[in-house]
Formats: structure tokens, C-alpha cells, sequence
């Protein structure tokens, strides 16, 4: 380590300085909002002391900075270590991966004879953690993903949350293309999820077409939508663009609250039809789907169902992308991102490009929009306020821009925290704003940061992200 | 069709508010010629550059590009990336405009996007990976790899453009700018910030591309060593006027070009000279 760190003595007293100037200064500001209390209740007014709760409060306030203080000072220090310590356990895992795959093995077997009724589970784990080792992070992902109603059959409350997940990761993976590849940042992406809702949930209703015919023209609907949106924001940059498209997305919402006869306003949309499985309903009726295939009634059938469409459809937003990124549309929209100037010097049509970004991420919006509705069954403006335009672009953010696994993994993060802290009700926002600093001050660039090239001479080397730009708009 | 005018301006004025950038400008540039724009700070040159390219609107005059198949355009009423895709016009830029966190390689894949464009079906092809498709993107590869070779930039062709030392951004942008097959290229200071050997290989580079290629060149330049080197006509400007052209050695001796770049009158010049010889 650097021989400039300190003594450890030397560290402390600064440590405790700082401490005991930051516990004067709370002395200073709660004495008399806490140290103090003016009583009128019984007879004349007096004048209470509270000496506790201020020395608490004092002492709360010197302790906490001591410690923020000395990490501060052994930062560097702390991250050494912190790395080493990180290092010698990946190398080990590494290391001896076949042992340590055998010893999992192992408590496998011993947990199915056991607890036999939960082999799904153990089975769908043991074999994940195989394919991470051997093929990989993504395609262990993808794995679980397939596998998951398979482990988690008898727990509809899991399926739900991944069902969620999933609606996030595909949502986040539509922005995407607008935010991360094309660096146009959209403040309003929660309008398309609207418009395939209600797309869906009006045609269902008025017409009595399944969801399959409806789906693409709930997604034709919003791409439409998208280059509405897209045509005026041409020339907008930056800041200018994100008022525009929170705007944007506010307007959809408000016509939604206010056309009356067509939304039915904010009373939302009631029993929209469910989907089914090629014309096989999910009910318990004699042509349900159980008795068709000779299974006895349950409703998870349904819920299975829908985590499969919302897994293809999904898997077939990320195909896409990445297909696309490497096709010229998917080049000129990062390079749009890099350098516009530069991009209308080589003869690429500007506007085509942000048009045709802001079609296609819209429309996957509008797929998820579509299943939304038919999993819910029931849609009103409230679904689709601005804070939920703001979590998929904090999700967006938070997995690395341009960055599809990033974009997944963040969004699974972001979902199970907020059922993980689903007890701490109104706190549950200020722990999820508390662990975005935390993320954004530790990964400045998201948690995959960097961007893998479309194509290769000799090598493909992934570009580290000090290079890559943010895009202004 | 050599010695035709490719390029020709006609009383090219562009005003910015009160200020007269260039005025009342006319002037050629010959099919198969290298011809230099040059003047001291401030002379219009990099305008004349904008209004050809696009970027900035003329406020009146025209400017016509007639290409080797005799069909003219109009400069003045295209905008910028339809100069670019239509007429073939390329352009670097005095402050280098590479797409930083992409590779060298992917940047000159992009320069090709037209031609991948029209191949991969507007993308419809192109997303199924058809056979035709991966054979254009093979062929853009192939061009790419040909202009990396050119530049001498083979070795670094799957870093990104950011991370290439100052010359090798420099080259990297002309060769960006030779994907998209141009029938004129236009260069903003390409030597700027190049060292004595980087500045000759740029010749070496600029004269390849005019004798092997159907480009003709207009460039804007500072180095005195590669415009008197490799250009075949220099054109003077100064406050947004020309006020020489000709040969490079014509220019060099010419009085007037003499002034314009030691800020002075003209008979100035003249008793200086008669100073020092006395």
C-alpha cells in the first residue's frame, strides 16, 4: 500500500475532530429544536428540557460521522483488501469449481432425500449453478428462467413477482434502444406502455379478437405513437428532450383520465379477456384448458402460461436488439449517440434514425402493454403515472446503458427490493433512493459498463466505458 | 472528364447577423486536382466548408458539384446528409469527430450505412441474416479492411476510436470518410497537430487517394509543407474574399498573399523587401 497513509493514531485524532465539529454543529441546531419543549397543556406555560433525546441526538450525529470519517480516511485501504479478499475467493471458486460442484452435489442428494417434495427447487439450482460454470452468466440466466415456474410451481406469489420482473426486463430492454443505444434520454417510455394497454384492452373488448391478433396491433399502435412523439423531439437535445417526453407522457395519461367515452376514465377498463392457450380458455369448464389435457382444474396453469409469454416475449425483445445492433440501423443509432454531426457527414438520415428508435422501443412497450392488460385483466391511468416511466429509466441506468444483461439484471434487483422491503411501507422508498446513491456513487456508468463491439477484424475486446459516450440527445 | 470542374462556387456569400464570413466567393476546384484553401485565422475557410457540406445554409450564391456521369447539383438546396448520400460529398472535420467508443473497424462500418442499408432490405432482410446480406457485410469489411491497410491502421482496427493516438484519429477520419466512396473529399486542416513524419506519410496518403481513386480533394490547410507539396492549385482567402489563386509557387510569391498572412498593406510588404535587400 502507499506509504503517504497515515498513522493509524494520527488518522483517529483526525477522525475525532471531525466528529466533535460535526457534533457542535448538531448541538447548535437541535438544542433548541429538540433540547426544548414549550408545554401549555396543564396551567401556565412552561418550558421543558429534554436533556436525553438531545444528547442522543448529538451523540447519534458524532458517532456516525466518527465512523463515516475513519472509513473515508481507509478507504483506499479498505478497497486493497476488500479486492484482495474478493480475489483470493473467485480464484479459489475457480480453482476448485469440479470439488466444490461435487460438494453441492452432494447436499443436493442429501436435501431431495430429505425434503423430497421440494426436488423441482434443488434440481432447477444445482443444474443453474452447472451451466453459469460451464457456459456462463447469461445462458445460467436464461436457464433459471425457463426452469423457474418448474422449481416454483407451488408458489404462486413467487411466480407473480417473476412475472413483474419479467414485465420490467422487457420494458427496460424496449427503453433501451431509445436511451442506451441511441442516447435519446425519454423521461415519458410509460406511454407506450399505456397505449398497448389500452390498445389491447379497447380492440379485445370492442372486437372479441384473441390476444394474438391483438398483441402486434397493440405494438403497431405504439411504435405509431413513437414516431408521434418522435417527429417533434427531432430537433430537441438533452434537457430540452426529457421535459418533452415527461410531457409527452403526462398528456397520454390525462387524455386516458379524460376521454371519458372512449377510456371510461379513471375507472379504468374492466374484464378484459384473458388470454388463451391457441383458443383454450383457462377455466374450469368442461373446455378448459386442465380438462382438455386431462389435468385437473388449477389456477396456476394460468399463471405459468402467462410467465411463459412474458418470458418469449421478452427473449424476443433481446433477440431483436441484438440483431439489430448489429445491422446498420442498430450501428447508426450508437453512433447517432457518439457524434450526430458526424453521423449527417456520412450521408445517414438523422431523423429516419431517432424515428425508427423511437418506433421500435415503443413497440415493445406496447407488447408489454398488451400483456399487462391480460394479466391484469383491469387497467386505469393510475398503472401508468411518471414514477413508472422514471423506475424503467432508473432500471435502464442502473444495468449500464446499451448493456442487455446490465438492463436484466438491474431490473430483477430493483423488483425484489421492492417486494424485499414491501413491510417497510412508506420507508421502502427511501431505502430504494438510498441504494440507487449507493449503486451511482460505485458504479458511476451502471453495473455492466462496458459495450461490446458489433464487429471484429482479429479480436473481439470488449471497449471500456470511459470511451463510450452518454449521448446528449 | 479530367481537368472539368467538379466543384464550382458562384458568388458565395454567407452572413452571420452583421458579420460577412465570406463574400461574394467564386471559384473551381478541377476533377483529379488536389486544391488547397488557404488563408490566415479567421479568412472563412472552414464556412466555405460548412456551406459545401451543408452544415450552414449560404445566404446567397450557388454551389454545383458535377459529377463524372455529367449530372449537376445544386449544393445550396440539399441539406447536409443528403450532400452526403446523394452527391457523395465527404468531409473531416478541424476538431476530430470520430464515434469514440466504437472501433476503428465499426466506425468505417458506419460510413458504409447506405450501401449495408439498401442491401440488408432496410433491415428486414438484415434481421434474418439472409445469405445477400452477409455477403454486402462481408464486402463491407473487405472495404474497411482495405481503407485500415491505407492508413496504416490495420493493427488497431478492433480498438475504439478514442483510445488511438492523436495522428491515427486523424487518419482513421479520412478513411472513414473514403467509405462512403466519394467523388469529392473535403479535408479541415488534416495535418493539424501531426509531427514532420506523420505529416509526410499524410502526403504519401492524399496523393494515393488521388491517383487511384475518383475523388479530387479540396482541402484546408495550415502546414505550408503539405499544401506546397501535393496541391496542384491553391486558392487564398482572407476576411471572406479571394484574393489570390494559382499555382503553389504563383501563390507563395504572390504580394498580396504575402500581406494577407503578415497582417499589413500590401506596399508595406514592398518596402520591407526593399529594406532587406538595401
Amino acid at each position: 500500500m502507499s506509504a503517504a497513509r497515515p498513522a493509524f493514531s494520527s488518522a483517529l485524532a483526525h477522525a475525532l475532530k471531525d466528529a466533535l465539529i460535526a457534533g457542535i454543529v448538531a448541538f447548535g441546531l437541535f438544542i433548541l429544536l429538540l433540547g426544548f419543549l414549550t408545554d401549555d397543556q396543564r396551567g401556565p406555560l412552561r418550558l421543558l428540557s429534554r436533556p436525553v433525546l438531545l444528547a442522543s441526538a448529538v451523540g447519534i450525529v458524532f458517532a456516525g460521522r466518527f465512523i463515516v470519517s475513519v472509513i473515508y480516511h481507509y478507504a483506499a485501504a479498505l478497497r486493497y483488501w476488500l479486492a484482495l479478499i474478493w480475489s483470493m475467493v473467485c480464484g479459489a471458486a475457480i480453482k476448485f469449481k469440479w470439488p466444490l460442484l461435487a460438494i453441492m452435489l452432494i447436499f443436493a442428494v442429501i436435501r431431495i432425500y430429505y425434503a423430497p417434495q421440494t426436488w423441482p427447487l434443488t434440481a432447477v439450482a444445482v443444474a443453474t449453478v452447472f451451466i453459469a460454470v460451464r457456459f456462463g452468466l447469461s445462458a445460467a440466466f436464461l436457464m433459471l428462467a425457463v426452469l423457474f415456474p418448474v422449481a416454483f410451481y407451488d408458489n404462486p406469489y413467487f411466480l407473480g413477482i417473476a412475472i413483474i420482473a419479467l414485465t420490467y426486463i422487457m420494458l427496460g430492454w424496449g427503453l433501451n434502444i431509445v436511451v442506451g443505444l441511441a442516447g435519446l434520454l425519454d423521461l415519458g417510455y410509460v406511454a407506450f406502455y399505456a397505449v398497448g394497454a389500452y390498445s389491447y384492452a379497447i380492440i379485445a373488448q370492442t372486437y372479441g379478437w384473441s390476444f394474438w391478433v391483438c398483441l402486434p396491433l397493440a405494438g403497431l399502435f405504439a411504435a405509431f405513437f413513437g414516431i408521434l412523439l418522435g417527429f417533434p423531439v427531432l430537433r430537441l437535445r438533452g434537457d430540452y428532450l426529457a421535459i418533452v417526453t415527461l410531457a409527452f407522457g403526462e398528456i397520454v395519461r390525462i387524455v386516458l383520465l379524460n376521454w371519458v367515452t372512449f377510456t371510461n376514465g379513471p375507472n379504468g377498463i374492466g374484464s378484459i379477456p384473458r388470454a388463451s392457450f391457441f383458443g383454450i380458455p383457462f377455466t374450469a369448464g368442461d373446455d378448459g384448458f386442465a380438462a382438455r389435457f386431462g389435468l385437473e382444474f388449477d389456477p396456476t396453469h394460468r399463471t405459468v402460461f402467462l410467465f411463459y409469454v412474458i418470458l418469449a416475449l421478452a427473449l424476443l425483445t433481446n433477440w431483436v436488439t441484438i440483431r439489430l445492433r448489429k445491422l446498420p440501423v442498430g450501428r447508426a443509432w450508437e453512433a447517432l449517440r457518439e457524434d450526430e454531426i458526424a453521423v449527417r457527414s456520412l450521408g445517414i438520415n438523422p431523423t429516419n434514425t431517432k424515428l425508427t428508435a423511437f418506433a421500435i422501443g415503443a413497440m415493445f412497450g406496447g407488447f408489454a402493454g398488451a400483456f399487462f392488460a391480460t394479466r391484469q385483466g383491469f387497467i386505469s391511468p393510475d398503472s401508468f403515472t411518471f414514477p413508472e416511466s422514471a423506475l424503467i429509466l432508473a432500471i435502464v441506468v442502473l444495468g449500464g446503458m446499451g448493456s442487455q444483461l446490465g438492463v436484466a439484471i438491474a431490473a430483477i434487483v430493483v423488483t425484489a427490493s421492492f417486494e424485499l422491503f414491501r413491510e417497510f411501507e412508506q420507508f421502502r422508498l427511501v431505502i430504494f433512493g438510498f441504494g440507487m446513491v449507493v449503486i451511482m456513487v460505485w458504479r458511476p456508468r451502471g453495473l455492466v459498463s462496458t459495450r461490446d463491439p458489433t464487429a471484429y477484424l482479429k479480436e473481439r475486446k470488449t471497449i471500456s466505458v470511459e470511451h463510450v459516450a452518454e449521448g446528449r440527445g | 472528364m479530367s481537368g472539368t470542374p467538379i466543384l464550382s462556387l458562384n458568388a458565395l456569400t454567407m452572413r452571420f447577423g452583421g458579420l460577412l464570413a465570406i463574400d461574394d466567393l467564386s471559384f473551381e476546384a478541377k476533377r483529379g486536382d488536389i486544391t488547397a484553401l488557404i488563408g490566415p485565422n479567421g479568412a472563412g475557410k472552414t464556412t466555405v466548408f460548412n456551406c459545401i457540406t451543408g452544415f450552414y445554409r449560404p445566404t446567397s450564391g450557388s454551389i454545383r458539384v458535377t459529377r463524372d456521369d455529367g449530372k449537376v447539383f445544386a449544393l445550396e438546396k440539399l441539406p447536409d446528409f443528403k450532400i452526403a448520400q446523394r452527391v457523395h460529398v465527404a468531409r473531416t472535420f478541424q476538431n476530430i469527430r470520430l464515434f469514440a467508443g466504437m472501433t476503428a473497424l465499426e466506425n468505417l462500418l458506419v460510413a458504409q450505412h447506405n450501401t449495408l442499408m439498401r442491401k440488408s432490405g432496410y433491415t428486414v432482410f438484415g434481421l434474418f441474416g439472409t445469405p445477400g446480406y452477409r455477403s454486402a457485410e462481408r464486402e463491407a469489411i473487405e472495404l474497411a479492411r482495405h481503407w485500415l491497410a491505407k492508413t496504416q491502421l490495420i493493427e488497431r482496427a478492433d480498438d475504439p476510436a478514442g483510445s488511438l493516438p492523436y495522428g491515427a484519429q486523424r487518419r482513421l477520419e479520412i478513411a472513414r470518410a473514403m467509405c462512403t466512396n466519394p467523388v469529392l473529399l473535403c479535408l479541415d486542416e488534416p495535418a493539424a497537430g501531426l509531427n514532420p513524419r506523420e505529416s509526410d506519410e499524410l502526403n504519401t496518403l492524399l496523393r494515393s487517394i488521388k491517383n487511384e481513386t475518383p475523388a479530387s480533394i479540396l482541402l484546408i490547410e495550415h502546414d505550408m509543407n503539405v499544401v506546397m507539396e501535393i496541391s496542384d492549385r491553391v486558392i487564398v482567402l482572407d476576411h471572406g474574399k479571394k484574393i489570390s489563386e494559382g499555382t503553389p509557387a504563383f501563390v507563395r510569391n504572390d504580394q498580396k498573399v504575402i500581406a494577407a498572412y503578415l497582417g499589413v498593406e500590401e506596399d508595406a510588404v514592398d518596402q520591407a523587401e526593399a529594406e532587406v535587400r538595401a
